[in-house]
């Protein structure tokens, strides 16, 4: 998987959790919950949905790294490897 | 197997609790005693903010730091005794300055920064009334409050006055100044004041308002199962209160670190979150950032917190993390863990006493009660599960109440009924705003009714049962499933809504809402999130429904209401015939 498709896999779980986001608008290097309305049950959910897709796990430890669409995509990738 | 109780001895205290014996101490207690250890003001008159934070700003422990606030990207600043005074100071000026009379409502709009501090002590201080907001409401939960709280002065910062309050203009009569913390470096909007530049053109000397015990000091919002949100009326002799719980509720010692993680838009974060430590003269964390367990286990070990108030969502937040993130960090300070919110299960209990090496004292209050009423004290056995016993100076009985309106007390120990207090603790709310109605119909004779479903064992605890109405409660906040329903029929495909909390481990109850739909629109996944986007815009996603589901019609009782009981037990897979009786007037 490269980077685009990670970051559409991202962009399609947040569009059910929120749906009022444009995706146009997120800007890649700003952290995800300073720029959608996201409650911890939100961040949660998108974990989740992360997890269901790419069938990956995502130890709560490593949720502090979930911040910018960036980072999560680069953390996702490594991940996939 | 683990014990039922966990019984407490004199080794558990690194300091002697002030509530060291229940009973002698709940016997001799008073209100009027309780009242003498504070100042009151020269005149006779009394000041939340004087008593929190003048007392201390001229006093011996004016250099100690009152607050010391984490940013949410690593910075770090300390705010001394001296220091609030002088900044609250600075805003009663100017609210002097921009005219603002003794009671109008300054409202706050922002998340844990310094200045939503010293905007609510500082409106306290000029004799304002003041109304945090919870910073993640969307715009419509901000206006609905702003226009039944008539709030004069809005107090925000620049990002959350574009998102949620520039659309509102002309909607809010009342609203003559925004303040705003301005956050970038473009064009003040325009009809916005640049806070901290009017807060710099006033002076830093200034003498609160000659208030008294029974002036209205506070006003917080909290949500019905129909109608709008109420506003809870609290009055400044609330402060007494305040002083009082955070001694033998919270154990609070001048020595203290004390992080209270409730945000102040609720009203656990400002009764705890800024006014019950600083009436304690002890130093208060303010974290800026959301809730993130690694952080929050740093913040404890790091900023040496020794007394910590939380909630059953974040404690099961952190035991979903595991052991081995709490086992990279040390504890040696922490000596007493309170949690409010929702009942505190009894494994959240158990695994404190197992991994921060103290059990949580669970306790239970509300935004009416304005402090801790029952609770679970450092020198009380714990049963965990329940919320405790009642504090000195707080009566609490379980009453049974009648068709006929009338109630019945219920002695018998381990039976249900509704949670009661006998009317006359000084925090106690003293209406709900413009609501006389709603707030007479609280009280039985010299009882307050509370709405919850509880009952009394043998041994006085008290246990929680659930909420005698339909009011949803997620991550320990109160939510109006009318205030959903509202935003859902606003949407031109929305026929009707009905709005019910769905049980969940994590945060006790998620919204979910039924929708049907009017003629002519198809109940498909695009319209499920269409409807899901429209109402986390105007709600905010604190309040958003999670998860929409289509009907084709909903339940109804004869008189029209929409069955949320019954939605919920379909909801459960409960047998749908008991609760026909639950239902009054189906």
């Amino acid at each position: 998987m490269d980077d685009s498709q990670i970051r559409q896999a991202l962009l399609d779980i947040l569009r059910r959790i929120a749906p009022e986001v444009e995706p146009g608008t997120l800007l890649p290097d700003a952290k995800l919950r300073d720029q959608v309305d996201l409650d911890s049950m939100d961040f949660l959910n998108l974990v989740v949905g992360l997890h269901e897709r790419l069938g990956i796990d995502i130890p709560e430890a490593d949720y502090a790294r979930l911040t910018t669409p960036d980072a999560i995509t680069a953390y996702l990738k490594a991940k996939l490897g | 197997m683990r014990p039922s109780v966990i019984v407490k001895s004199p080794q558990d205290w690194k300091l002697p609790p002030h509530l060291a014996d229940y009973a002698a101490q709940r016997a001799a207690f008073t209100w009027d005693q309780a009242r003498s250890q504070l100042d009151g003001l020269p005149g006779g008159g009394l000041n939340i903010a004087h008593e929190a934070v003048d007392r201390h700003g001229q006093g011996p422990r004016r250099d100690q730091v009152a607050l010391r606030w984490l940013g949410k990207n690593g910075q770090i600043e300390d705010y001394s005794y001296a220091d609030l005074m002088a900044l609250t100071h600075r805003f009663a000026n100017v609210l002097q300055t921009l005219g603002v009379a003794k009671g109008e409502g300054v409202f706050v709009l922002a998340g844990r920064i310094p200045e939503l501090y010293v905007a609510v002590l500082g409106s306290l201080k000029h004799g304002s009334v003041a109304c945090p907001l919870f910073s993640a409401f969307g715009p419509e939960p901000i206006a609905t409050r702003l226009k039944l709280g008539e709030g004069k002065v809005l107090v925000t910062t620049e990002i959350l006055y574009r998102r949620k309050v520039a659309g509102l203009h002309g909607q809010l009569p009342h609203l003559k100044h925004v303040l705003l913390v301005r956050e970038g470096s473009g064009p003040q909007p325009v009809g916005t004041l640049d806070l901290a530049q009017i807060m710099d053109h006033v002076g830093d000397a200034a003498t609160p308002a000659a208030t008294v015990a029974e002036d209205m000091a506070l006003l917080h919002f909290t949500s019905g199962t129909t109608g709008a949100p109420k506003g809870a009326i609290h009055v400044h002799e609330a402060v007494v209160a305040h002083h009082a719980t955070g001694k033998y509720a919270l154990d609070l010692h001048a020595e203290d670190v004390f992080w209270c993680t409730a945000d102040p838009g609720w009203v656990t974060g400002t009764s705890y979150g800024i006014i019950a430590p600083l009436l304690h003269g002890v130093t208060s964390i303010i974290d800026e950032a959301d809730f993130d367990a690694e952080r929050w286990y740093r913040i404890l070990e790091e900023q040496q917190v020794s007394v910590w108030y939380t909630a059953p969502t974040a404690i099961r937040m952190l035991m979903k993390a595991g052991p081995e993130l709490a086992g990279k960090h040390r504890f040696p300070k922490l000596r007493f863990v309170a949690s409010v919110g929702e009942p505190l299960n009894p494994e959240a209990v158990w695994w404190g006493k197992e991994t921060l090496g103290l059990p949580i004292h669970d306790n239970w209050w509300q935004t009416e009660t304005g402090g801790i009423m029952i609770a679970n004290t450092p020198a009380l056995d714990i049963k965990p599960g329940s919320m405790g016993k009642p504090l000195p100076g707080v009566d609490a009985c379980i009453l049974e109440r009648r068709e006929d309106g009338s109630t019945r007390l219920v002695e018998e120990p381990n039976v249900e009924g509704e949670l009661a207090l006998k009317r006359g603790w000084p925090s106690m709310f003293r209406g709900y705003l413009h609501q006389e109605e709603r707030y007479r119909k609280c009280f039985s004779g010299d009882w307050y009714l509370t709405g919850d479903l509880a009952k009394r064992d043998e041994d006085g605890y008290f246990w929680f049962v659930g909420r005698a109405d339909d009011v949803i409660k997620s991550a320990g906040h109160l939510i109006g499933p009318f205030e959903v329903e509202s935003a859902l029929m606003e949407h031109p495909a929305v026929a009707e809504a009905g709005v019910i909390g769905k049980p969940d481990p994590v945060v006790g109850e998620t919204v979910k809402a039924f929708v049907s739909l009017k003629p002519g629109h198809a109940a498909d996944d695009a319209l499920n999130l269409e409807l899901l986007g429209f109402a986390r815009k105007r709600l905010g996603a604190a309040v958003a429904p999670k998860e929409i589901a289509f009907l084709a019609t909903l339940p109804r009782t004869r008189s029209g209401k929409i069955m949320r009981r019954l939605l919920k037990a379909r909801e459960l897979g409960l047998p749908e015939g008991d609760l026909s009786t639950l239902e009054s007037g189906a």
